[in-house]
């Protein structure tokens, strides 16, 4: 049941690591955008300490809606993904996969580097960790939604601006704990219940996004 | 059994809905012409002054009626769209499309009113309220759906794949909600509470349930009017739109 599951993974990171451009794309767009803010709003520490948190999720937000488009774009251009529809394992398995290696290449990269842009804003080492820990579990559900985007929006003219229309209202909830749990460790209340809700939305859309996807990829190859 | 089942179906094919559509709505438009007139008359001038908000307050003849039709009809459009999914009914897709102009214009229509009622009320056009906030991102989705909707070109899939969005939509307008609501009491202390009145006097309620009724009958006979366009659109290389366009001429 899971071999399918390792294998496309193995697949598509091998083809993530040929292309490793993509993957610096999607970190540096991050990099710039929450480095931007400091520069429109004003160099006070006091200020970016407050809007850090929020800066740093959505530039996250951003960054991972940027790289949704090539989840499956290459794999329609060139039918292979037609042929994944047509194999006896199930859509919605071979989806995940997909969105795990997705993540893996263009939402790990995010977390890794978050802790960095957090010291340019001054963030105490308790907030760092638990910005740290929220795009741990919210970046995975971020790849996640977005993917029923990115299914929906396969091979339309203007694709991007729509899909960036679709998700990002459905993002909010992720950006509001996400954000919220940093914030609450800062303010010292424990960013611990916002973590948790992080961590439910992640298990249901485990479970409902990848048979959305399927879904509508069904609807994309038809 | 059958007999049934064609009874339930009979009106799912477009050409036989085609002419009931017309009737329903120029029905609809009568009852909401009168109903938001006889509205609109009690809420100027057979309602009470409210004795804390002044004049001020009768917006709320519109705005809540407004708000609550702007959450409804995402609703609907969802029911469409799994009657749709489920069914294979090219017109559930129709009804859907017909129904979400409108749903967008009431949700504008509910944010629009509302600020304008915060201005005096509350001293500024917008708060970061969870309501207000909630209401701005159903507004988003409606357009997100008009939009993906509009750049598919292929019916068939238009269809199918913004049926999709919508009941992802819907399953995701809880969580958004209670997300907003939690964030905003986290965020601010809110010092403003809406709708504190819990006891309402009976005319203003009256007059907001005949307002909310000329507002249903009026989604009902617009939604109607637009899933005749749709249909005629559709449906134009269908022999029967043809032979319809060769009696009008």
């Amino acid at each position: 049941m899971l071999e399918p599951l390792y294998w496309i993974i193995r697949r598509d990171l091998t083809i993530a690591m040929r292309r490793r451009s993509d993957v610096f794309t999607t970190l540096i767009f991050f990099v710039i955008v929450v480095s931007l803010f400091p520069l429109g709003i004003g160099p006070e520490p006091g200020t970016l300490r407050l809007i850090a948190p929020g800066i740093v999720w959505v530039g996250a937000l951003l960054a991972s809606m940027l790289a949704l488009e090539q989840i499956f774009s290459a794999d329609h251009r060139d039918g292979t993904l037609e042929q994944m529809l047509l194999t006896p394992q199930p859509v919605a398995l071979l989806v995940a996969g997909k969105v795990l290696a997705h993540w893996l290449v263009s939402g790990v990269p995010l977390v890794i580097i978050a802790p960095l842009l957090g010291l340019q804003y001054d963030l105490s080492m308790d907030a760092l960790q638990a910005l740290v820990i929220s795009l741990l579990l919210g970046t995975p559900t971020l790849s996640l939604i977005g993917a029923i985007g990115a299914a929906l929006t396969l091979g339309l003219r203007s694709g991007g601006v729509l899909l960036a229309l679709l998700v990002l209202p459905l993002y909010i909830p992720v950006l509001i704990f996400g954000a919220g749990a940093v914030e609450a460790t800062v303010s010292g209340l424990g960013g611990q219940s916002h973590l948790s809700l992080l961590g439910a939305i992640l298990v249901a859309s485990l479970v409902l996004a990848p048979l959305a996807t399927a879904a509508a990829l069904r609807v994309a190859e038809d | 059994m059958s007999s049934r089942f064609i009874n339930w179906f009979k009106f799912s094919s477009p050409a036989t809905f085609y002419p009931l559509a017309r009737k329903i709505s120029v029905v609809s438009t009568v009852v909401a012409v009168v109903l938001i007139a006889i509205g609109l008359y009690m809420s100027f001038f057979v309602a009470p002054t409210d004795y804390k908000q002044g004049e001020g307050y009768r917006i709320i003849f519109v705005h809540v009626p407004a708000s609550w039709m702007s959450m409804f009809i995402y609703l609907v459009m969802a029911g469409w769209a799994a009657l749709g999914l489920v069914f294979n009914t090219r017109l559930s897709a129709m009804m859907a499309q017909a129904l979400a102009p409108t749903g967008a214009m009431f949700a504008f229509l509910s944010l629009w009113t509302g600020s304008f009622w915060g201005k005096p009320m509350w001293g500024t056009w917008w708060v970061w309220d969870a309501r207000i906030t909630s209401e701005l991102i159903l507004l988003f989705l409606y357009l997100g759906y008009m939009a993906l909707r509009s750049a598919i070109d292929d019916p068939r899939r238009g269809d199918r794949a913004s049926a999709i969005l919508l009941l992802v939509g819907v399953v995701n307008v809880p969580i958004i909600y209670y997300s907003v609501k939690w964030w905003n009491t986290l965020h601010q202390g809110s010092t403003i509470r809406m709708n504190q009145e819990t006891t309402m006097e009976e005319t203003m309620l009256l007059t907001m349930l005949i307002m909310t009724l000329g507002f249903w009958a009026y989604s009902i006979a617009v939604s109607m009017a637009r899933v005749r366009a749709v249909i005629l659109e559709r449906e134009r290389s269908a022999n029967w739109v043809r032979e319809l366009a060769e009696g009008r001429t």
